[in-house]
């Protein structure tokens, strides 16, 4: 009796000193599956990072038949000009989750920076910054990226920079309206009352209690910019032959015999794609879940 | 007269008496923005010409209704709004004159406790952090001694050791108002603003949390503006006591002498208001106000008390009536606003 009391106060303190962190993996195992979508995500990670080494053959070397059907030799078949797919398909994985993280990564920055200065600032800075987002959004997406490339060289790094730099506005947004609340927060004005400069009021104080919804909004966009990135290389204006990436390797399905008769060479990296988007989507659902601190499943 | 008024209302400089707070006229209107295309059609006078001066050690209580402007004063004397009009002088120094590295050297003498102390610390940081990261920006505590500096402020407000490591979360209400305190006493704060800081909690830890500020300030020397609307609270922690109406201080004098002597009807209602424990008492005929707090957009005009007033004449919505010391009571330096003297009032009132 004494001890189950002692043990049942010891779960409560291990509850009460339970990390934010733990808390949160606690949380995030309960989606099982975003769990499992997770485990994809890092098996796919794995496997791109490590493409030079499981690859069978090099992704652009000419090593078999053309658009040979998969055998034993080549798993996953050969395509047009007799490249083994497997390996490019390795070699694409790559080359879309490094413009997708590095797109997200930079339209974060360039969002978050943006929102909190005019969250912050409010007034004319605000009133800029946040016209100059609605500009932007109000292009549609896909031709202003289509402009953009065809501009630039469209590239590998011209393509991550497109996408980073058309795909902030809505975390900015996200991040000026959570500002604007934690601005009128006590513990903001407390830390102006304590004289504590305002680097520190923004990045210790107000930054931290916006990484939440940053991070569930950053899954979306990272899905997003490796959709945007298949759809450009798709339609020629992104990754350049002979790099593979899903999209361009989906380029082979815009003729209709490779459609109907070579299943091979469009359903592998169209399939990786669907895979890839929804994981990640999963994830970020989850995410959202575990983050929020005012959740009722605790 | 009103000349005159103004006169006396420039910071005096006395010998060793110099006040550490003083504020003269000050106004603070916020902008009503409205209309098809966005304009500013009016203003909120949230503070509409308060003087008052607070002695070093001493503790100013201000009392008032929801809305009277009474939070508003507590945040342009730490400086977290600028007044629209008027002037706060703090050790005789002009606060809105300062340039910042001026406003730097006094800010942290200027500490605020806020009323909700949930949202006063954030979530994401435990104690340890919020407690040291302004005492280590400051300088006033090193990287080597600001655990035991910590320490001994946490024991000060009687707090242990244990709850270093813990979050915002994890405390109760009572023990994150100490916690609030604790972060406006490691500064070593002079002044302290206190923004209705009990009123969020219930009456036993209330009294703690007072007990708690009332010894502090003896033990530290602190001046203290305490803002709130229970009268037994403001009575408990202060020496004297403003009493605020619509963005007007009507009433100001010692604590005593405010409950003894209310000389503004308002006070009188405000004290009459409240509760008294004993069941034979009905509660009933105190003179309850009738109506709501004026609209502070539009005061109305004369005294701005005048339309819910129980003795109001004619004359009173004329003219706006100005702070005048009460000379037949002893204590001195008691002030109201108020065109008719207590005794007439009385007299009216019985004939009426």
């Amino acid at each position: 009796m004494v001890i189950s009391i002692v043990k049942a106060q010891d779960k409560n303190k291990s509850i009460a000193t339970e990390s934010y962190r733990q808390t949160v993996f606690r949380r995030f195992r309960r989606h099982h599956l975003a769990a499992a979508s997770l485990i994809v995500l890092a098996v796919l990670c794995l496997a791109a990072i490590l493409a030079p080494f499981i690859a069978p053959y090099e992704p652009d070397a000419i090593v078999g038949p053309f658009s040979g059907a998969p055998c034993k030799e080549f798993l996953l078949g050969t395509d047009q000009i007799g490249r083994d797919v497997l390996s490019r398909l390795l070699y694409a994985t790559r080359v879309s989750l490094l413009v997708g993280v590095m797109a997200t990564l930079l339209s974060t920055v360039i969002g978050v920076a943006l929102g909190l200065a005019a969250g912050y600032f409010g007034g004319v800075v605000d009133m800029v910054i946040m016209r100059f987002t609605d500009m932007v959004m109000s292009f549609p997406y896909i031709l202003l990226v289509l402009v953009a490339a065809s501009i630039f060289k469209p590239g590998l790094w011209n393509i991550i920079l497109i996408l980073g730099f058309v795909d902030w506005p809505g975390i900015a947004r996200l991040v000026r309206g959570n500002v604007l609340s934690l601005r009128e927060t006590n513990f903001v004005k407390g830390n102006i009352v304590a004289g504590m400069p305002l680097r520190h009021i923004l990045f210790s104080e107000i930054l931290p209690n916006t990484v939440a919804p940053i991070l569930v909004y950053g899954t979306s966009v990272l899905a997003l910019s490796m959709l945007d990135e298949a759809a450009l290389s798709f339609l020629g204006m992104g990754v350049q032959p002979p790099m593979a990436s899903l999209g361009n390797m989906l380029n082979g399905a815009q003729s209709l015999t490779v459609l109907t008769d070579k299943p091979w060479l469009w359903i592998p990296p169209g399939l990786l794609i669907v895979v890839l988007v929804v994981a990640i989507n999963f994830v970020g659902d989850a995410l959202r879940d575990a983050l929020d601190p005012n959740s009722e499943k605790r | 007269m009103e000349q005159e008024m103004e006169k006396e209302r420039q910071p005096v400089k006395e010998e060793s008496h110099e006040p550490l707070i003083q504020v003269v006229d000050m106004k603070k209107y916020y902008p009503v923005k409205g209309g098809i295309i966005t304009h500013t059609t009016g203003y909120v006078k949230a503070v509409d010409g308060v003087s008052f001066s607070i002695m070093p050690g001493e503790t100013l209580g201000l009392v008032g209704e929801s809305g009277c402007g009474k939070s508003t004063i507590g945040r342009q004397l730490v400086g977290l709004e600028k007044p629209t009009a008027g002037t706060v002088y703090y050790k005789g120094r002009d606060l809105s004159s300062m340039d910042k590295r001026e406003m730097r050297q006094i800010r942290t003498n200027l500490q605020m406790v806020f009323q909700d102390s949930y949202s006063s610390l954030n979530p994401r940081k435990h104690i340890y952090e919020i407690l040291a990261q302004p005492m280590l920006y400051h300088k006033i505590s090193s990287k080597e001694t600001v655990e035991k500096d910590i320490l001994k402020i946490l024991d000060m407000v009687g707090l242990s050791k244990n709850m270093l490591g813990r979050y915002p979360h994890e405390f109760s209400g009572g023990q994150r108002q100490r916690i609030g305190i604790a972060k406006a006493l490691s500064l070593n704060p002079e002044f302290i603003v206190c923004d209705e800081p009990v009123s969020a909690l219930d009456v036993s830890i209330q009294a703690q949390i007072l007990n708690l500020l009332k010894s502090l300030q003896k033990e530290l020397h602190l001046t203290l503006l305490f803002v709130g609307h229970g009268l037994g609270a403001v009575n408990y922690v202060s020496d004297r006591i403003a009493v605020m109406y619509l963005g007007k201080i009507v009433e100001i004098g010692e604590a005593k002498e405010i409950f003894r002597n209310p000389a503004h009807p308002y006070t009188q209602a405000l004290l009459d208001a409240v509760p008294i424990p004993d069941p034979e008492e009905d509660g009933l005929g105190h003179g309850l106000l009738q109506g709501e707090i004026g609209n502070n957009t539009k005061p109305p005009i004369g005294c701005r008390f005048h339309t819910r007033c129980p003795y109001a004449m004619e004359a009173c919505s004329g003219n706006e009536p100005g702070m005048q010391e009460i000379v037949e009571k002893t204590a001195g330096g008691h002030f109201t606003a108020c065109l008719i003297s207590p005794e007439k009032r009385e007299f009216r009132a019985a004939s009426s």
